[in-house]
């Protein structure tokens, strides 16, 4: 038995290296000496806080991208 | 005692027990089902799920534990905001697969689709009773949220017996409607616990840094070590690896818990599952608001005041929190943040015991104890377990001392990691033997209770040495390391020597979702 599903247009295997967006917000919040800093901060919040609020919101905008690039015939949703 | 929050407390959490009831008809299914009872007829489209994930993903405990660490241990404790965030592209990429294969073949539970997967009813069973023993605690967690509000509304703050009666009553409204509707009843209920809790948390983070003269005030007043994470000293990752180690470990882990297996498996289609997996950061967003209220905490100085003296004594720095919301806030308010905290330990409790029951029931008892019971007897033992596991809990909060609750969580935690790769490697190969994954599986348990007892169970974070370099990291992710590795090597030798590998009811088609 096959264990992966298979793609079988070109255009759907194509739109699967849009998933690879999804690996930004892990270096972004991974590697903690770019942002673990007082300065520059906004509002009076430390860098370090507002940094990683701003990557909840990225977060979101990278994954409903990425979901409207890698949707095909939704008939899943009631 | 304080009466005007006691009184607004005991209204909503009288309106939520009567939706409890209510909800046993919405939606209408045959609740003698399994899947009706245990996954609401996996019905629930995209608003009620994010609902429910939301109200499953951040609990009392979470509410209460994530200010108190940043009260108490500064920026490390703010590793939830990036664990929170990191976890939604992981959601996004597995969970419809899991999805689509549950749906398939009516998999209500991870170690059911173990067991379709590897035809292995050893593997499926150590799945089971590791997400049973990691949820247990938790659930005993999500009690002491509800006893730290009643006790700050200076209810049985005297001690003795008669100081749980609020809890016990707590309980048993909780218990009952679990028994009666199912899913549907945290479901419904995760509705008004979440509007309450937005509400408590924007009203927080307005109020308190305008009574404070700004944002600005705010972070001067807290002490500067606790402000960033420190610099590591030579020959050390200090807190960084820490920090980025136990954010990532955790949003491998949180999936693998049962209760949020079972919020996914209830939702309708793995479209809105994808589409939860955008939107659910909103909560994340509160969460990292919620961690500054433990800076406001230490800014406004709470901890000094006199009048919450007994309470910090009882309650540590988990009383923070509610002694903020107490210095802040009118009575009535007050009572509507604490009913926002004690129905946020409901929703989840509810959640995790119908997750345990259903993973006892599928997993162990059927299989194990009473192969040919009908789908009515399965319901039924599915619903008495969920009574006894919750009994569990209180018991266990009552008579045995919290410490013991919040290691056991932290243990549990590092134990549901090693069940990835039996379940979320099951999702894309069948390449591995299922008696390598159970042997893997073990090895991570060791590993990783070991670890934390190095640390005398105080913390889940060992130090690593790597040819001179200390690495302090997640144990779960270390335990889980030498768990694949031993995966690894192991499956081809034992498919070689011709160890059964067992048989697959699943074929490629079943894991596709569009």
């Amino acid at each position: 038995m096959s264990t992966t599903p298979g793609r079988s247009t070109p255009a759907a295997a194509h739109s699967r290296w849009w998933l690879l967006l999804l690996l930004i917000p892990f270096v972004a919040l991974l590697w903690v000496p770019f942002y673990n800093r007082l300065d520059p901060a906004i509002f009076g919040i430390p860098f370090f806080y507002w940094y990683q609020f701003v990557w909840v919101i990225l977060t979101s905008v990278i994954i409903l991208f990425v979901d409207s690039r890698t949707r095909e015939v939704d008939t899943s949703e009631q | 005692m304080n009466w005007t929050a006691i009184i607004v407390f005991v209204l909503l959490f009288g309106f939520v027990t009567v939706l409890g009831f209510v909800a046993a008809h919405w939606r209408r299914g045959d609740l003698t089902e399994l899947h009706e009872w245990g996954l609401a007829g996996r019905r629930l489209g995209t608003i009620i799920t994010w609902f429910l994930l939301g109200g499953d993903v951040y609990t009392a405990y979470t509410f209460i534990a994530v200010p108190a660490l940043v009260f108490g241990a500064g920026a490390i404790g703010f590793f939830a905001l990036p664990y929170t965030i990191i976890v939604y592209p992981l959601v996004f990429l597995i969970l419809p697969r899991m999805w689509a294969v549950a749906h398939k073949h009516n998999y209500i539970t991870a170690a059911d689709f173990v067991q379709g997967r590897y035809g292995n009813r050893w593997l499926a069973l150590a799945v089971a009773v590791t997400g049973i023993v990691a949820t247990m605690p938790y659930i005993a967690l999500q009690l002491l949220g509800l006893q730290v509000v009643i006790g700050a509304m200076g209810v049985g703050t005297g001690g003795g017996f008669a100081a749980d009666i609020p809890l016990i009553i707590a309980f048993v409204i909780l218990a009952a409607f679990t028994y009666t509707s199912g899913l549907r009843a945290p479901a419904m209920i995760a509705v008004v616990k979440d509007t309450l809790i937005y509400i408590t948390v924007l009203a927080l983070v307005i109020v308190v840094p305008y009574q404070l003269g700004g944002y600005g005030n705010l972070f001067a007043a807290v002490p500067p070590e606790k402000l960033l994470l420190p610099t590591p000293g030579a020959g050390t990752l200090g807190q960084y690896s820490a920090y980025a180690t136990l954010a990532l470990g955790s949003a491998f882990a949180l999936f693998l818990y049962p209760h949020t297996m079972t919020a996914v498996l209830s939702s309708s289609g793995a479209q809105v599952i994808r589409r939860n997996a955008a939107y659910l950061p909103a909560y994340s967003f509160l969460l990292g608001l919620l961690a500054l209220t433990g800076f406001m905490a230490l800014a406004a100085g709470v901890a000094s005041l006199p009048e919450f003296a007994p309470q910090f004594e009882q309650y540590k720095s988990n009383f923070a929190i509610p002694a903020l919301i107490l210095h802040s806030f009118p009575d009535w308010f007050a009572g509507v943040a604490f009913a926002a905290i004690g129905i946020g330990g409901l929703v989840p409790a509810a959640i995790m015991s119908i997750a345990a029951s259903n993973l006892f029931t599928r997993n162990i008892y059927v299989p194990f104890i009473h192969p040919r019971c009908t789908p009515a007897q399965e319901t039924q033992n599915a619903k008495v377990v969920s009574l006894v596991v919750k009994v569990g809990a209180l018991v266990f909060i009552i008579f045995l001392p919290l410490q013991y609750a919040i290691q056991l969580q932290l243990l549990g935690g590092i134990w549901i990691s090693q069940t990835i790769p039996a379940v979320i490697f099951g999702l894309y190969t069948r390449w591995f033997n299922p008696w390598a994954l159970l042997i893997g599986w073990a090895a991570g348990l060791v590993v990783g209770t070991w670890m934390a007892g190095t640390t005398g169970f105080q913390s889940a974070v060992f130090p690593l040495q790597i040819d001179g370099l200390t690495v302090p990291g997640y144990a779960a992710l270390y335990a889980l390391a030498s768990n694949v590795v031993l995966c690894i090597v192991l499956s081809p030798i034992f498919n070689g020597i011709g160890a059964t590998k067992g048989s697959d009811q699943t074929i490629a088609s079943d894991y596709r979702f569009r």
